[in-house]
């Protein structure tokens, strides 16, 4: 999130597409309807079903799964056609007015420089032109046929209302009205806020999903605002902290990137992502990343890491490629892989392709399963009947389950979608033999260190130098840990202007990132959780929720990332003279000396307005980008491309260039692209989604869980039902090109039949959570039927758009 | 559950006044429809607090799950799909008992104690005083009570009287994400009810209204309803709830007729007895008998 | 043990034992059921063990009566067919009610009265029985409409009953010499030619 949850209550309107959170966010979402309540805000939901949201919507559209970039391609043209944009904010706060390549290009679906074996781009054209001093080169007037607003503008001409129909299968009428809800928070003093999930990010598109809203924002000025920005719904209490703490092993933690083959030494490796600012007096903060970076591989190794050795940059492992869930579970399958550590992760069941999976965990050594529960995955090599149909005789993996406490069982913290750090204390001993996750882990490095120190072995010093100074070895305390990622002082900080004015001492915990020091005489885990625990203690344990402004703010409670700012870009929630666009809901505001208001800036403090530095410090350019250059792997605009499994067999946008069907960047692995099904064998688009009733593959285990949804079901619209001559509470087959399932049909009017480029679009809906272990139905696993790929930036697999075949079973 | 001793202000099956001195406020839940996102997240609530679980079910094509009120699952979500005009709504109805100022179970029930109204509102089951005869169902206008197979007593929603009587809300209230269910006293949810009612008035929902049904003297449970005049479209919510006009003549009227009716019969009887005398067989037919033996 | 071997023989041993069972189930049937009728009986359950014996037991024992009771029917119901002097008696009955029966007709087994009193039990108990299904809620779960109408039907079938049975046992007492015919099954010859005269000349040859 850009803003945070509380935050959701000063929305004029809650738009939600790609997500549910009445259903997936139920206790975030009390936000959403005090919004409604003391705001008189609207809430608008596009999904393509008539869900939880839905039932308390003030207007709901309906569209068919995988079409989003049509219909908010849709609307960032009727935005621009209709000059409801929040001018003053785009030319100001935007690359609107930038100059773009002259070879920059968009041709029947393709963008300039692909590689048609490669299934990737050169990027070459996809840049600002510079001037003779590394500068962007801008267009005040908007109107250079080059300038990044009438490539846009031009970029969307084609998504006008009657192609947004035929592709998403949305009624005109309905399409209409959400423009003129969305284009009203145009006004300066409108904001809308959005809430999105995974219904974005599970597509081979997800992250272009997101980018087209990200346009709209900007193109209404709602960034930065109270009551605006771009809400990632997170579904899990504590999965912003995993996704801080390098979720991947492409970023180190706080999204540094992470060393590849390509970085020999520490000085290619800084200078590669060390950016120079592409406009004048910019602050243009990712400079400061060798601070960063420094001070994490001193957090690692210590003293172990100095001048003299790079600060330690051997240690680090340079990855060779991709380390995503598809990746690994693809290499997995070619046999490339031994064993397997799957901490509180159930990828049998949550990873796409089961069959896929379970014959990729067949081919382990061994595979080690750290989790409270008896999962699914613990006993893929087990019969189930037909939910998991497996011959244990030819499975040689050997199975270790190291059973692990709940989180209420062990103290730590929790990172919730708003970024905000909160603490949180046992509530009760784990049961038999369970142990924290943390001295698990702890067993098993000190074990390996062990082995290392007394077997050598061809590079030790990674595991023999790793800092391990908790007071109990076996046992480190989650405090000792939170400090740590915090980090200290080595020496004193001074002042960079007056060596003489010492910041922090040394031996002190440091206050925010603004300490880092790229010397070594800092340490810091991750620099965004720099002043979580500082020299006044653990900031993540404030409990003081009091509110001056009203706005939600609460800055004593817990700790938010970045140095406790609760609303990103909030700089840009006043003009450009530094009064607020909306002066009843100020986040921040020029004093004359300093910036001041209700959140902590964001931006340097003493930056007048008129030094012109701008609002998206984490860009070197310091506005918004409306064009991503280089960034994202298959364009700098979003264009609508079919799910890998279209209902369609072109993409109508582009119906004679077979090349532009789908997401002509994304990886495909051998194998899988023939695992695709055609729309003649499998003629219904199904997407797969949560029940607020569930939490994942846990709450199966759970008897209240399961007496709420205690069975696999699966919806369909009345027609297709009519069709099959299914009736409601009949079990029914499911199959895709991959496998099949079984689940009792709910025949509903939530899901209609949509009219897609002149042929009638069924959709199957269904819920994930069911499998052969806990005490549900036992049930077949749902990611049976999905596909094995991914968005082409993420690799975030297609589970919410794919082609199905259903009948009475 | 019994914990109130003092604010009784009705009590089934008995005739005399019940301990009723300590003074409390009429209090209600109101169930804001419009807000309800059917997370079921009261029903899990309710199970915690009171210790009660159904067994694991079945999905029978519906959302609705348990499908129906049992002896261990005291509110349920009700599901309904109306479509009107091209629109479609959800309408999500949380179930349960409406804790009636005129509580038709208290009519019926014969077991003196069993069924408790206090002064706050609340109709509470006591159900050490429960015989299980299931009269409580047979009054019941909305279908809620719910006879154990266990133990063969009745149990219901007792809108966490255990709560509500040491300042706690309800178990439900307490665990609504969105707020759709809150509580106070009856006066603050109707003010309360009112300024919903405004807002989907001026949603476009015309009908939008607060249900308090006056049939059957007004409910302490209250539902805020875009479709005010069409309860029924919430799951078959009455739209004129009262208790049965046969429940009110079994439990009203019949009760003191048929006893002075047997009364009167009997006394009557006596009075026969000592007025006209004994019926005995007469001295002449006597004779008459011996006449014939002696012939 | 014979009294008086010029008595008269009015009801075998099976017919009374029969009418004791119906007797019997009836008055425990009637203090339960009063019992959980009205609070003014409430203490009666403790006569059954507490309320929910007595809701326990009295669905069984009125199960009890009612085949008992139908047993009985079938013994009597020919013998109850009203004749046209049965209802002359029936309109004379101010009369016999005055204590002035001399004038009354003459009478066979059974008088107007007592038919009549036979066959409104026998509506009354058809109706307890069937009434009484839908509020066994141990073993059914009727509409709840159905429930309310046999709440209604049962209560009053059940009053209608118990002032019948009132009248019934009084009638037994205030005719002296009645209710050996349910103890011994015997009656003396004077009682039969005075009450029921067509009877006695039947079972006398007189």
């Amino acid at each position: 999130m850009t803003n945070h949850w509380v935050d959701i209550k000063n929305a004029d309107l809650v738009f939600v597409m790609g997500g549910n959170p009445a259903e997936a966010h139920p206790c975030g979402f009390k936000w959403a309807i005090k919004a409604k309540k003391t705001r008189k805000a609207k809430l608008v939901v596009v999904d393509p079903r008539f869900n939880r949201t839905a039932a308390v919507a003030d207007f709901y559209a309906p569209l068919r799964p995988g079409s989003d970039i049509a219909f908010l391609g849709g609307v960032i043209n009727y935005l621009l056609a209709n000059d409801k944009i929040h001018h003053e904010y785009v030319k100001a706060y935007t690359n609107a007015p930038f100059l773009i390549d002259e070879g920059f290009a968009f041709d029947d679906g393709i963008f300039s420089g692909y590689n048609t074996e490669k299934r990737s781009y050169g990027k070459d054209t996809w840049k600002y032109q510079l001037d003779k001093d590394g500068y962007a080169k801008v267009d005040e007037t908007l109107e250079s046929p080059n300038c990044v607003f009438q490539l846009l503008k031009k970029h969307y001409s084609r998504y006008t209302p009657e192609v947004v129909s035929q592709v998403c299968g949305t009624p005109k009428d309905a399409f209409l009205k959400v423009c003129e809800y969305i284009a009203e928070t145009a006004a300066p003093n409108k904001t809308m806020t959005n809430l999105y999930a995974l219904g974005w990010t599970e597509h081979s598109v997800g992250s272009q999903n997101i980018r087209c809203m990200a346009i709209i924002q900007q193109l209404l000025g709602n960034m930065g605002m109270a009551g605006g920005g771009i809400n990632a719904l997170r579904g899990h209490a504590n999965v912003q902290g995993i996704t801080d703490f390098a979720l991947y092993a492409q970023v180190l933690p706080g999204y540094l990137s992470a060393p590849g083959d390509a970085d020999p030494d520490r000085k290619t490796y800084l200078e590669k992502r060390t950016p120079k600012a592409l406009r004048p007096g910019q602050m243009n903060f990712p400079q400061n990343f060798p601070k960063w970076f420094t001070s994490l591989c001193k957090a690692w190794w210590g003293d172990a890491a100095n001048k003299d050795n790079d600060f330690a940059f051997d240690y680090l492992p340079k990855l060779g490629g991709a380390s995503d869930v598809l990746s690994i579970f693809n290499a997995m399958y070619e046999g490339k892989m031994n064993g397997f550590f799957c901490q509180g992760f159930n990828p049998l069941a949550s990873v796409a392709n089961k069959k896929k999976v379970g014959d990729a965990l067949a081919k382990l050594k061994y595979l080690v399963v750290i989790d409270p529960l008896a999962t699914d995955t613990s006993e893929f090599w087990k019969p189930h009947g037909e939910f998991n149909e497996v011959d244990p005789s030819k499975v040689q993996t050997e199975v270790f389950r190291l059973p692990a406490g709940l989180f209420a069982e062990q103290t730590g913290s929790f990172t919730n979608s708003g970024r905000v750090v909160q603490w949180h204390w046992k509530a009760a001993d784990a049961p038999g033999e369970a142990k924290d996750d943390t001295e698990i882990l702890a067993a098993l490095f000190l074990k390996l260190k062990e082995m290392y120190a007394k077997d050598g072995g061809a590079f030790p010093d990674p595991i023999l130098k790793l800092t391990w100074g908790y007071r109990q070895p076996a046992k480190p305390a989650p405090e000792e840990v939170l400090m740590e990622i915090n980090g200290k002082a080595l020496a004193d900080v001074v002042d960079p202007k007056d060596a003489t004015k010492v910041l922090v001492k040394a031996g002190e915990q440091l206050p925010s990132f603004a300490m880092l020091r790229d010397d070594g005489s800092t340490t810091c885990g991750n620099w965004i959780y720099c002043g979580t625990w500082s020299q006044a203690g653990n900031n993540t344990a404030r409990r003081d929720n009091s509110d001056p402004s009203g706005l939600g703010q609460t800055l004593n409670w817990g700790y938010a990332w970045p140095v406790n700012r609760r609303i990103l870009y909030n700089r840009a929630s006043a003009d450009p003279a530094g009064k607020a666009w909306d002066p009843k809901r100020t986040v921040l505001k020029w004093l004359g000396d300093k910036w001041g208001g209700n959140d902590i800036p964001d931006m340097r403090p003493d930056a007048a307005p008129d030094q012109g530095v701008m609002p998206f410090i984490m860009n070197p350019e310091g506005v918004a980008r409306l064009f991503s250059r280089e960034l994202m792997a298959e364009g700098p605009f979003p264009e609508h491309y079919e799910p890998f499994e279209t209902p369609l067999d072109k993409n109508p946008m582009h119906p004679n260039n077979p090349k532009a069907t789908s997401n002509p960047a994304a990886r495909v692995y051998k194998g899988d692209m023939e695992a695709f099904g055609k729309a003649k064998d499998f003629p219904y688009v199904a997407t797969t989604y949560r029940l607020t009733e569930h939490f994942h593959y846990w709450t199966k285990h759970a008897h209240i869980n399961a007496v709420l949804q205690p069975e696999q079901f699966v919806e369909i619209g009345e027609e297709l039902a009519r069709e099959k001559g299914i009736r409601n509470g009949d079990t029914v087959k499911v199959r895709s090109n991959r496998g099949f399932i079984k689940g009792i049909a709910v025949v509903t009017k939530r899901i209609r039949t949509l009219e897609v480029d002149g042929k009638k679009v069924h959709t199957v809906g269904i819920p994930i959570h069911y499998g052969f272990k806990g005490v549900t139905k036992p049930g077949f696993i749902t990611n049976t039927l999905t596909p094995f790929v991914g968005d082409a930036n993420t690799q975030t697999p297609e589970y919410k758009a794919f082609l199905v075949n259903i009948e009475r079973a | 559950m019994a914990l109130q001793s003092l604010d009784i202000a009705r009590r089934s099956a008995t005739t005399t006044p019940s301990p009723s001195v300590r003074q409390t406020t009429e209090v209600a839940k109101l169930i804001d429809v419009s807000t309800c996102i059917g997370c079921k997240a009261c029903q899990a609530a309710c199970m915690e607090w009171n210790d009660i679980r159904d067994p694991v079910g079945w999905n029978l094509g519906m959302y609705d799950n348990p499908v129906n009120l049992t002896e261990n699952s005291w509110t349920v979500m009700r599901f309904s799909e109306f479509e009107e005009n091209g629109k479609l709504e959800w309408l999500i109805r949380k179930d349960g008992c409406m804790h009636c100022a005129d509580p038709g179970c208290l009519k019926a029930c014969p077991a003196p104690g069993a069924i408790i109204q206090y002064a706050n509102g609340i109709v509470d089951f006591h159900e050490e005083n429960c015989i299980g005869c299931g009269y409580c169902i047979t009054g019941c206008p909305f279908n809620v009570p719910r006879i154990s197979k266990k133990d063969g007593k009745a149990y219901k929603c007792t809108l966490c009287s255990d709560r509500v009587a040491v300042g706690q809300a309800p178990a439900c209230v307490k665990a609504c994400p969105t707020g759709a269910i809150q509580y106070g006293s009856k006066e603050q949810m109707k003010d309360y009810a009112a300024t919903r009612v405004k807002d989907l008035n001026e949603r476009g929902y015309k009908n939008a209204g607060l249900y308090d049904p006056q049939g059957v003297g007004g409910t302490h449970v209250m539902y805020v309803l875009h479709h005010a005049d069409r309860p029924q479209l919430y799951s078959g919510l009455p739209a004129e709830p009262s208790v049965s006009p046969l429940v009110g003549l079994w439990k009203g009227i019949a009760k003191p007729l048929a006893t002075a009716t047997m009364a009167l019969v009997g006394i009557a009887s006596l009075f026969h007895y000592i007025t006209k005398g004994p019926n005995e067989v007469s001295k002449e037919t006597e004779k008459e008998v011996e006449k014939e033996d002696a012939a | 043990m014979i009294r008086d071997p010029k008595d008269l023989k009015r009801y075998t041993a099976h017919e009374r034992a029969n009418h004791w069972v119906v007797g019997m189930s009836f008055i425990l049937l009637a203090l339960s059921g009063l019992a959980l009728f009205h609070p003014l009986f409430w203490p009666l359950t403790n006569l059954f063990g507490g309320g929910t014996w007595t809701r326990i037991l009295h669905p069984f024992i009125g199960v009890l009566m009612a085949f008992s009771f139908l047993a009985l029917y079938h013994r009597f119901k020919a013998l109850n067919e009203m004749t046209p002097t049965d209802w002359e008696w029936v309109g004379r009955v101010k009369e016999m009610v005055d204590g002035d029966d001399h004038n009354m007709p003459e009478q066979g087994k059974y008088n107007g009265g007592q038919k009549l009193l036979f066959w409104a039990l026998a509506v009354c108990v058809l109706l307890l029985f069937v009434s009484g299904i839908p509020l066994w809620r141990a073993f059914f779960d009727p509409p709840v409409g159905l429930a309310r109408l046999a709440a209604v039907v049962h209560a009053v079938a059940a009053s209608v009953m118990i002032g019948l049975i009132t009248v019934h046992v009084y009638a037994a007492i205030w005719v002296k010499g009645t209710i050996r015919a349910m103890w011994y099954g015997t009656v003396t010859r004077a009682w039969a030619r005075q009450h029921h005269r067509a009877w006695y000349r039947q079972v006398t040859g007189k």
